[in-house]
């Protein structure tokens, strides 16, 4: 087998297309420059009917949406998982790090829970409130600005609330709470916890006429077909494209390593095609790397050089290093007020309409950081799954459990929307001892060496998991809830789930200004590469209690404007 | 060509010729398997699509289990003037999830069989024969797990498996979503919970929450925000 060499030779190679991958391409088309996007998945297009799962029902599928082929339900849109096969990877020792990836055009933002939170002031610099962990060398005030242009360009819905760590925006009007989310807020706010409208990227109301409003079907993890959630082929790639864009999509490519000339520049990557599994070698002026936080990692790892002999940019050795997800764990509440409701349309949109952000102060605490409180349940789209167990929630009436007959088809019904479950989603410390590296045991079938984790908790987030199970407690029984199960034992980790559980991870090419203790620097770039950048969560120092996405965005725009002045600067 | 016609054609045409069809026409004739196959079309990707057409060729239950299956069904979930477990296509449903998830396989067969054993040597006939009154009695031994016991034995465990399959297999069909009252998935314009269902729950909208929701009326209108991100429009 020869590498097939391209002749053609590109401004700059994007490699991977979630929510980094698109931004890059949107900004760096649009400045002109010929790009080209490789994704180790197939192409894929919300609007495209023959993809489509939205609005289907359950019925039309044999297994009426159970979980057998995708993860979250097979009408759930991301191609993957936390297994795949033939893509394997490993554990170190005792470790349980589950790993999801979504391998397809537009990646994770296809079916993501579309929470899009700036971070704080606070965020960029932890270590000055704690002595934990490092700050960012960069501060809110230098990301504000492409948060509020991440605002407009893509939408979020939500409030402008005043809120020291939890910044204003831009935002759209938000949906109003659904009958639980209203049990909620009056039982969090007895609780003394803040709630206030979440933040979703969501249209609520119409942003420009390419893309619809939403019509409040609550399948935004079936990907939006008239594009009113924001999924990064929607939303950033295909209107890339449309204003003109020279963008090159090379899909089903699975990237091994980034090339290098005798300079230690890079010139390029290679890449196996999926379908007639060749390899393929593609140049480009610079290389931007948004393929994952740890995909990322894995690519950089595996370009191994004279030069640049541990990876590529990893003369620090900590690519893999001080990776982190954030922390989770759940609970369920039966509210016996809401037994046999009222039968109306409450779908809403895809999640929660409010949240409660992190509100207490942690020098009270025995725990660092904060986590914030999502909320779900209501009448929803039944599918496998629906009428398990139809009537095991009789015990907290003191009526039997059991049995057959018709009485099951009244227990369902009696039952149905009146059980809900808040999700606690916190920030965890990074640390260098969690990590993950290339495992030189095991290749994938595309012949690349794969990773292997190893991650630990500490008792900074056991203590915060406990934390939250007591606010879980002390709100549903303000909220005249029976929370269901037992609070999770010191044994159990207080409920904490694997890490990795989230899909937060992040930190593997940390940002930083001293070349010796991060990866790249405060442009994201690699202090070893100059022409080498990376855009997706890899560069995150700390991760706070805000789901990533939003700020992957906003430093993915700022890499990308600094590669534009860089390259018109010719120091590229 | 009718619409069924051409999504079959379709439906062919990405399989590569029938591929899939060819290697199942042994055990099952092949109009039963387009039939099954046209049935099914929301998005898949090629690999899970062959996967599903493969499970929809193969039989994994016998008939006389499926019979069995189809009575245990029956005594769960009684047709009544909203459905039944054969409008739901309760039975099909099971077939498939016990190719679906192996781990099913063991458990619902071994429990068929002795459902039979069972009623062999208590009314001398197998399950389906034994008289419904008779069928219930032994349901009654089964249906009621002990809610304080650490383990259950093998026959409970295997009724709250059918149960579970049963009821499940009806409230995801459409006669099943239909008694439940399920309204949404479909295109709607969500403006808040309705003022009588407030009412019947004491709970009311906060005024000040209120107005930072979404105007029905103006969100087709192109938003626009002043500096300090106050919506204009």
């Amino acid at each position: 087998m020869q590498i097939i060499e391209s002749q053609k030779t590109y401004d700059v190679i994007i490699v991977g297309s979630g929510a980094g991958g698109g931004m890059a391409t949107k900004v760096l088309a649009d400045a002109g420059l010929k790009v080209a996007v490789i994704e180790a998945g197939p192409f894929f297009d919300p609007a495209d009917p023959k993809t489509r799962t939205q609005l289907k029902w359950p019925y039309e599928s044999p297994r009426r949406g159970a979980g057998t082929q995708r993860d979250f339900g097979e009408f759930d849109m991301a191609y993957g998982g936390w297994n795949i096969e033939g893509e394997p990877y490993n554990q170190i020792g005792d470790t349980k790090f589950d790993w999801f990836r979504s391998i397809m055009l537009g990646g994770r933002t296809n079916h993501w829970g579309r929470i899009s939170l700036r971070f704080g002031p606070k965020d960029f610099k932890g270590k000055d409130r704690d002595g934990l962990g490092d700050n960012w060398p960069i501060g809110y005030e230098d990301v504000k600005p492409y948060y509020d242009k991440v605002d407009k360009l893509i939408g979020v819905f939500g409030s402008n609330e005043k809120r020291e760590n939890d910044p204003d925006g831009f935002f759209l009007p938000a949906p109003k709470p659904r009958l639980h989310e209203l049990y909620y807020i009056k039982g969090a706010k007895k609780s003394n916890v803040d709630v206030i409208p979440s933040r979703l990227s969501i249209l609520t109301k119409r942003i420009n006429n390419d893309r619809g409003v939403c019509f409040y079907c609550n399948q935004c993890n079936r990907s939006c077909s008239v594009y009113a959630d924001f999924s990064s082929g929607s939303c950033l790639i295909f209107p890339a494209q449309k204003n003109g864009g020279q963008v090159d999509l090379y899909v089903n490519s699975m990237v091994s390593e980034v090339t290098i000339d005798e300079n230690g520049k890079a010139t390029g990557v290679k890449y196996i095609n999926k379908e007639d599994r060749q390899q393929y070698a593609l140049k480009a002026r610079v290389v931007v790397l948004a393929a994952s936080a740890c995909s990322s990692a894995r690519i950089l790892l595996n370009s191994k050089s004279s030069t640049f002999p541990n990876g590529l940019g990893n003369s620090s050795g900590l690519i893999g290093k001080y990776l982190h997800d954030s922390t989770g764990t759940d609970r369920m509440f039966f509210i016996p007020e809401m037994m046999n409701r009222k039968r109306y349309n409450e779908d809403g949109v895809g999640g929660l309409h409010v949240y409660s952000p992190w509100w207490l102060d942690n020098k009270k605490l025995d725990f660092p950081r904060g986590y914030h409180i999502e909320v779900w349940g209501g009448m929803g789209m039944p599918g496998y799954g629906t009428g398990f167990n139809p009537n095991s929630l009789n015990k907290y009436l003191g009526l039997k459990v059991g049995g057959y007959g018709n009485g099951l088809r009244e227990d369902v019904k009696k039952f149905y929307g009146s059980v809900m479950g808040v999700s606690g989603r916190g920030e965890s410390i990074a640390m260098k001892d969690n990590y993950c590296e290339i495992d030189p045991t095991t290749v994938d079938e595309w012949g690349i060496p794969v990773l292997r984790f190893n991650y630990h908790w500490t008792d900074h987030e056991r203590k915060q998991a406990k934390h939250m199970h007591e606010t879980f407690e002390e709100i549903g029984h303000n909220m005249g809830a029976v929370v269901l199960g037992n609070k999770p034992t010191k044994e159990q980790d207080y409920g904490l789930l694997n890490p990795g559980r989230i899909i937060h991870e992040v930190g593997t090419t940390r940002m930083g200004s001293d070349p010796k203790t991060s990866v790249v620097n405060e442009y994201e770039r690699l202090h070893d590469v100059e022409n080498v950048f990376v855009v997706d969560a890899g560069p995150f120092v700390s991760q706070a209690d805000k789901n990533p996405t939003w700020t992957i965005l906003a430093l993915a725009w700022r890499t990308s404007e600094y590669i534009i002045e860089e390259l018109k600067k010719q120091n590229l | 060509m009718d619409r069924r016609e051409s999504l079959k054609s379709m439906l062919l045409g990405s399989m590569g010729a029938g591929l899939a069809l060819q290697s199942c026409v042994t055990t099952t004739p092949p109009e039963v398997v387009e039939d099954k196959i046209w049935e099914y079309t929301y998005g898949r990707t090629p690999k899970e699509e062959e996967f599903d057409n493969k499970l929809l060729c193969e039989q994994f239950f016998e008939d006389d289990e499926l019979k069995e299956i189809h009575n245990l069904a029956n005594l769960i979930l009684p047709p009544n003037e909203h459905g039944s477990i054969d409008d739901a296509k309760v039975v099909p449903f099971i077939e498939f999830m016990a190719k679906d998830v192996p781990e099913f396989q063991t458990k619902i067969k071994g429990g068929l069989m002795w459902l039979n054993i069972y009623c062999n040597a208590k009314y001398k006939t197998n399950f389906v024969n034994t008289p419904e009154a008779q069928q219930k009695e032994v349901l009654d031994m089964i249906a009621w797990p002990d809610p304080d016991a650490k383990e259950h034995p093998h026959e409970v465990q295997f009724f709250s498996l059918m149960r579970n399959l049963v009821m499940t297999g009806y409230f995801s069909s459409e006669v099943g979503i239909k008694e439940l009252g399920y309204k949404g998935n479909t295109p709607n314009n969500w403006d808040g919970v309705p003022q009588d269902v407030l009412d019947d729950h004491g709970l009311a909208y906060d005024p000040e929450w209120l107005a930072k929701c979404v105007d029905p009326n103006t969100r087709g209108e192109i938003a626009q925000w002043d500096e300090e991100g106050n919506l204009i429009s």
